[in-house]
């Protein structure tokens, strides 16, 4: 989850968000090189120790400056198509689940084997225990198995809200009408925190999710026991 | 992960298999390349009307129509469906079955 003064991403789970967060921190080195270059430049310039007055034209000068940005950009643009394509990629799931948008709480559904689904509230500032996030706490999570293609199929009942989890790299919009798919494998077990992403109304800041990812055989018991009877929380 | 392998995009094999007990305990809607988008709302609704109409043509005994029963199982949300049951035996559901 995020902590305080955070600067930077929190720590990805699923190898799309380290790629992606690869992919980022290349991205900035490369800019920042690029900054460098040119402020150094500027500094010459500016310096006044060289003249320029003897150069009119000079086209080799002139295809170099054309060129490099162009490769650069290129550069930049190769792991980006890459990650384009991996992102929607689904190899074999093993587990789908439906998250559906309510004003203002989330309902999740499992019906792989059978119809489990409950809802997902908040937890009141008044009612969290010691240690508890505020503003992130609910009452039921969402489960997941790890090291498991697991499909997440997010949609709404109402308005359009959006189903984030910044560790697994996901945020998939959750529009009425449509069925929107992104695909998750967490690589280690432990709770992940997400917030509602698209302002869905007053309490749009106060419909949080959070996940927690176990062992295969305890996500199967989990699910066995949910189907078998009322979840009482 | 080593810079040139990670640029190239060659991520290591492990990255894309399923944990091998999970796949004995768990499965679910397979992939269906005739809706690949992200968008799989079509897919939800094709597979709820290819199920009905299985059975209507076959019989609600005939094993291969549960694969579509899986199918829309899986991928539709228990609100649409209900939905659609509803219109089913209304008989203002807007599809052929």
């Amino acid at each position: 989850m995020s902590y305080w003064c955070q600067m930077y991403f929190q720590n990805g789970v699923t190898f799309t968000s380290m790629r992606v967060q690869w992919a980022f921190g290349m991205y900035c080195v490369v800019l920042m090189l690029i900054f460098v270059f040119v402020m150094l430049s500027v500094l010459l310039c500016c310096s006044g120790s060289h003249q320029f007055i003897y150069m009119l034209t000079d086209h080799n000068l002139e295809r170099i400056w054309g060129t490099v940005p162009l490769l650069i950009l290129v550069f930049l643009s190769w792991p980006s198509m890459g990650l384009l394509y991996v992102l929607s990629e689904l190899e074999t799931p093993l587990v789908t689940v439906k998250c559906i948008g309510h004003q203002w709480y989330w309902e999740y559904e499992y019906t792989d084997f059978a119809v489990v689904s409950y809802n997902s509230y908040m937890v009141p500032e008044d009612e969290l225990k010691l240690g508890e996030p505020r503003l992130l706490t609910v009452d039921k999570s969402m489960v997941l198995p790890f090291s498991v293609w697991c499909r997440i199929l997010t949609t709404s009942f109402d308005v359009v809200h959006s189903w984030t989890v910044p560790a697994f790299g996901v945020k998939s919009d959750a529009v009425p009408g449509r069925l929107s798919e992104s695909s998750v494998k967490v690589e280690m077990p432990g709770v992940f925190w997400g917030q509602c992403s698209e302002i869905c109304g007053a309490l749009h800041s106060f419909m949080p999710i959070r996940v927690e990812v176990v062992s295969a055989e305890l996500f199967s018991k989990w699910l066995w026991i949910l189907q078998s009877s009322v979840w009482e929380g | 992960m080593s810079f040139i392998k990670e640029f190239s995009g060659k991520y290591p094999e492990h990255t894309h298999k399923n944990d091998p007990k999970a796949e004995e305990l768990l499965s679910t809607a397979k992939f269906d390349a005739r809706f690949q988008m992200c968008n799989q709302d079509k897919a939800c609704w094709q597979n709820y009307v290819d199920y009905f109409r299985c059975i209507k043509k076959k019989g609600e005994d005939y094993e291969p129509c549960n694969w579509f029963k899986k199918q829309y199982q899986a991928l539709c949300p228990g609100f649409w469906t209900e939905r659609w049951d509803e219109q089913r035996e209304a008989g203002a559901f807007p599809a052929k079955i």
